[in-house]
């Protein structure tokens, strides 16, 4: 049985608020989290299997240029090689986040530094990884363009509002700044892997990957085969944060080695190949102007960024995305431009946009603040708009306000105008700062199916993915509650192709989405009982694996009678979230220490309230939040990908040099879950966590670091030096 | 990673024969060769684990007021960190190698090996870039690309590489000596000139010949005083220094009567420049005085854009660390 749902409208009476078995939200541990932390999850590449060959990639140190020869023959005669393969079917860049086709171009045709080229294959990792090194090439090289100011730039987006010059002349207080954000890297801690096996015309496929139902189209579409070809597996992700939402280039060359080979092939990236051929967040340049009247009240809002990417791909970081409905202001002027240049993919990394378009416009507002001479605080919530700015849609729901105060509240923030350097403690001066949270909210189609055993136990199946993020957790309590289990009665199988394409995991959308789809399909089955019991489904309470009504009580097992019954459940978006301006909210607090002599700054504290529909589970979706958090300490203070000026190769390339925030980085981070339902955002009335926790939440830094010690720093990541530079002396 | 023989040295003499062969190289934690092997940028066709020789001891030298310590070439960063004599008497020797790497690489780094750890410029460690100290000749990439962890002071127009690490320039600063062993012979060179400047041969990292084994540093008998070492970075741990200072200060009557100084992430080598000492000694202490002693070091500081911002740094750095040292409030 399938039941089907496209959304429509919003639900605002829900099932989920009058089941009993009272598991939704609860804070329960992960049921694979033993696994993983005794090491015995199995990863893409840690499978055992008889006759594996070893494949590592040949890249290309060129930034531009073209493959012209492959000498094969140089490396055919050192220990244990088996082939050197340079199908033209091979990727030179990564699938975008559901493209759901081969990714752009050809291996051959070089578009940045580093790219991979061919795919050497021994029996062993290291003969594989030594003859990489030795294979002779001969390629044309060329000059390409690799810095983003020097380049003429492409118009990706524009909205014209009023008249926002006009605006910023007349204001009684504006603001004006330009800010740059360095490129990142996800830098998850699973590097990137596959392990291809080619069996009776079927591939399959153990990858470390988000997205499977694109995944396998892109893989199919790669090389050339039926998607019912391909079967991919990803139960276990460690960590993804966008780079594995499309195929890469491992995971193709891997396919074409095994077919080629009829060997099972694993082809494992360097952590050096991971930074530098899988996407990259663009560096952004970002123009913010905010008008304002004497109050504070804007009149004006301007966002006008550039990022760049290489040419014929379609994405552009959308930096513009939450600053269409954050704020008012009836003038208004977005703007996103797209240089063309020679770096690797730039793509989906942790929160795309509004982890980098956030903050900017948080830190101006900061500066209006300071020049309106009121509480930051308090700023914000002067300018919550009623409705969307741009388009004049209703909020579905919107916990900004709450965050706001909530958030102030518990972490004991002073509401005051700023004004610098008012505590010192010893050689660091300590100053707090603020910034609201905003990330749009998105659901895509998802299928899961839900079966109820003899036994009185289900099993849960779609081919979601678990990127560290919770989705077993999650998607096992809303089963509970709707069939009125404990969660250990409950068996959630992921991450395999063979089963009902759910979302996957990317954009904050794999618990609303596939969290629908769990819950359309117990719907299914609560019905199928319901009639089972001659009653309508509303009257019908499963509770502990028995059924209740108001006329009596029987056990499921009895219901069930020796037979499953299963239900897939089917959930398309539909107008609810169009009609609407479906978003999550929130708000970050931050104390922070500048040192005075050397302008290190180590954050203390950091309190960040969150609004983000139904919560499914309030020990993962805090977790979400602190990674989140620890992600902005990042952003605000350490990440930044360096290229080279002269051939543009990434510099820095490993977790030595690439600095994401380590344990002593990250003090006490407090999480504030908002008690909200968002009847539009989804079936369940959840809308997306992962990402909302990093969208902003660098300006509260960076406002802290000026509240500390009067430094105005314009640049992301705030080094030592930039906040040095920007400190005043004395 | 090229292939290469493994052989484990059962006796010191041993080692240093193996060693004396130019393809050969010792490995002790292996934390840093290992790194390098995995990214071509080591070669070596045969690896020597010096791992069994007994050169792991920290000991007591020489007796009465002349007693100092001798730390094995294979004690480990932990080890030494935590010896109750290096924490009472050398406390910046503790201070500078808990402030490098972490725990676990600590664990197995050793003294020698870390010694002789090799620079983190990222051409140096990239195969595909030029670089004249792992391919002389080959140029320096980083000259003109992103020089933001390089060096300010004593460089070439050949390599503006820094030496990394952070127990050295402890060492340096109390003025330590390497012992050195090879298969008939053994020398001795104080810290402070066991690593060389690049000039025209970056490949030489330090003074050890083809066939030489560390097998210790000697601390000289403790001198008291007030003991800091101060490391400038990005994030607060697991990252190399920016800049850092380590220093042994002693005042009477508020005047200094000891400022050993050494200087990391800036140079070549661990930065010692005994004109400073001169300057402090004798006079009180006063922002003006330190701001003359940055200017001493600083004297022929010279900046590669990325990496201009170490000069101001090294400044303030060493102001905090002598205002610190002696109570001056800036
Ligand atoms: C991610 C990372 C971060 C780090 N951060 C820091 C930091 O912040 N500060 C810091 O100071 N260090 C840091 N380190 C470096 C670390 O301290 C060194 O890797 C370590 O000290 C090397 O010691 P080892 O015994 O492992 O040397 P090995 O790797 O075994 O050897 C290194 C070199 O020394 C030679 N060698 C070893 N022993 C001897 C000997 N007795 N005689 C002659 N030659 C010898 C070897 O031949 C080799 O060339 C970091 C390392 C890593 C990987
Ligand atoms: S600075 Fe030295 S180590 Fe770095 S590239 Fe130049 S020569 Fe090589």
């Amino acid at each position: 049985m399938t039941v089907h749902l496209k959304q429509d409208a919003p639900d605002e009476r829900n099932v989920l608020d009058f089941t009993g078995q009272s598991v939704i939200g609860e804070p329960l541990s992960r049921p694979e989290g033993l696994l993983k932390v005794t090491g015995t999850a199995t990863y893409a590449a840690e499978y055992e299997v008889d006759g594996c060959c070893e494949g590592v990639l040949v890249t290309l140190p060129v930034v531009r240029g073209e493959v012209t020869a492959i000498d094969e023959a140089s490396v055919l005669s050192m220990p244990g090689v088996i082939a050197v393969l340079s199908d033209e079917r091979m990727t030179g860049r990564p699938a975008q986040g559901m493209a759901g086709e081969a990714p752009f171009q050809p291996a051959k045709d070089v578009c940045y530094w580093g790219q991979p080229v061919a795919l050497v294959v021994a029996e062993t990792f290291e003969q594989a990884r030594d003859a990489a090194k030795h294979v002779a090439m001969d390629w044309r090289s060329e000059q390409a363009p690799l810095d983003p100011a020097a380049v003429e730039t492409e118009e990706s987006e524009s909205t014209r509002q009023g008249d926002l010059a006009h605006a910023m002349a007349e204001a009684a207080h504006s603001v004006d700044v330009v800010f740059t954000t360095e490129g990142h890297a996800s830098a998850a801690m699973e590097p990137h892997a596959a392990l291809a096996q080619w069996e009776d015309g079927k591939l399959t496929v153990h990858a470390s990957l988000q997205m499977l139902k694109f995944n396998r189209a892109e893989l199919a579409d790669s090389i050339g085969l039926e998607e019912e070809q391909v079967r991919l597996l990803s139960p276990y992700v460690g960590g993804g944060f966008g780079s594995k939402l499309g195929v890469s280039q491992e995971v193709v060359a891997a396919s074409l080695a095994a077919m080629h080979l009829g060997r099972p092939v694993r082809v494992v990236m360097s952590r050096q190949q991971v930074f530098q051929t899988v996407e990259r967040r663009s560096e952004t340049h970002q123009r913010i102007r905010l008008a304002a009247d004497a109050e504070g009240r804007l009149t004006g809002f301007g966002h006008e960024a550039r990022v760049s990417n290489l040419p014929g791909e379609s994405f552009a970081e959308p930096v513009l995305q939450s600053s269409h409905f954050l704020y008012a202001g009836e003038n208004r002027l977005l703007r996103l431009e797209v240089a063309r240049i020679h770096r690797m993919t730039a793509g989906s990394v942790r929160a795309p946009g509004e982890a980098v378009g956030v903050q900017t416009v948080e830190q101006a507002m900061d500066m209006l603040a300071e020049k309106v001479g009121i509480d930051p605080v308090e700023l914000r919530l002067r300018n919550i708009p009623d409705k969307h700015p741009a388009n004049g849609k209703p909020f579905s729901s919107r916990k900004l306000a709450e965050a706001l105060r909530e958030g102030a509240t518990a972490f004991g923030w002073e509401p005051r105008p700023r004004t610098p350097r008012h505590t010192r403690e010893g050689e660091w001066w300590i100053g707090t700062g603020m910034a609201s949270a905003a990330r749009v909210h998105s659901v895509v189609e998802a299928k899961a199916r839900v079966t109820l055993r003899p036994g009185g136990t289900a099993l849960v199946e779609t081919d979601m993915t678990d990127i560290g993020t919770g989705s077993y957790a999650i998607l096992g309590q809303v089963a509970g509650e709707m069939l009125g289990l404990v969660p250990d009665d409950i068996e959630v199988r992921l991450g395999d192709t063979d089963l009902p394409p759910g979302s996957g995991s990317g954009g904050s959308v794999g618990a609303a989405s596939c969290g629908s789809a769990v819950f359309l399909a117990c719907q299914g089955l609560r019905k199928e009982l319901a009639e089972r019991l001659g009653i309508a489904p509303e009257s019908l309470t499963l509770k502990d694996g028995f059924a209740r009504w108001s006329g009596g009580q029987k056990a499921l097992t009895e219901l069930l009678n020796q037979e499953p019954i299963e239900c897939t459940g089917h959930f398309e978006p539909g107008a609810s979230t169009e009609d609407m301006a479906v978003s999550s909210f929130g708000a970050f607090f931050a104390e922070v220490a500048v040192n005075r002599w050397t302008g290190e700054t180590r954050v203390r504290r950091m309190t960040g309230a969150f609004g983000f529909g139904r919560v499914l589970n309030a020990r993962t979706a805090r977790s979400q939040c602190l990674g989140g958090l620890t992600w902005c300490i990042g952003n605000a203070l350490t990440e930044s990908l360096l290229f080279d000026p002269v051939d543009g190769h990434l510099v820095n390339c490993d977790l030595a040099e690439y600095h994401v925030p380590v344990n002593r980085d990250v003090p006490d981070l407090e999480v504030l879950l908002l008690e909200e339902r968002d009847a539009a955002a989804s079936p369940i009335q959840a809308k997306g966590v992962g990402e909302l926790g990093l969208c902003g939440g660098a300006a509260a830094i960076a406002n802290a670091i000026h509240d500390a010690c009067g430094a105005r720093v314009f640049a992301y990541p705030m080094t030592p030096d930039r906040v040095l530079a920007a400190m005043p002396e004395t | 990673m090229r292939p290469f023989d493994y052989q484990r040295a059962e006796r010191l003499t041993h080692a240093a024969q193996l060693t004396a062969d130019a393809d050969t190289l010792a490995l002790a934690g292996g934390t840093n060769l290992i790194d390098l092997m995995k990214l071509q940028v080591e070669t070596p066709q045969t690896l020597v684990d010096i791992g069994r020789l007994s050169l792991g001891e920290i000991a007591d030298e020489g007796a009465g007021k002349a007693r100092g310590l001798r730390i094995g070439a294979l004690a480990t960063n932990t080890a030494t960190a935590a010896h109750p004599r290096v924490r009472a008497d050398y406390p910046v020797l503790a201070r500078g190698i808990l402030a490098g790497a972490t725990q676990q690489l600590r664990n197995k780094a050793t003294t020698g090996g870390n010694l002789c750890q090799r620079t983190r410029c990222y051409y140096f460690t990239n195969i595909d870039q030029p670089c004249n100290k792992r391919e002389p000749g080959s140029g320096c990439g980083a000259i003109k690309g992103i020089a933001r962890i390089h060096a300010v002071l004593g460089t070439s127009p050949h390599c503006i590489a820094t030496y990394p690490g952070d127990m050295a320039v402890a060492m340096a600063a109390l003025d330590a000596t390497v012992e050195i062993a090879s298969e008939n012979s053994s020398r001795s060179v104080p810290v402070r000139g066991f690593h060389r400047l690049p000039g025209d041969t970056p490949e030489r990292d330090n003074v050890l010949e083809p066939g030489e084994i560390i097998t210790a540093v000697t601390l000289p008998a403790p001198v008291g005083g007030i003991h800091l070492y101060r490391k400038v970075r990005e994030r607060s741990s697991y990252a190399f220094a920016l800049c850092s200072v380590a220093a042994v200060i002693a005042l009477e009557d508020n005047r200094f009567t000891r400022a050993d100084l050494a200087f990391g992430g800036l140079a070549h080598k661990p930065w010692h420049d005994p004109r400073i000492a001169d300057l402090l000694i004798g006079n009180e202490p006063s922002l003006a005085l330190f701001d003359k002693a940055a200017d001493l070091l600083l004297e022929d500081a010279q900046g590669y854009g990325e990496n201009d911002f170490k000069i101001p740094l090294a400044r303030r750095t060493l102001a905090a660390v002598l205002c610190e040292a002696t109570g001056v409030e800036p």
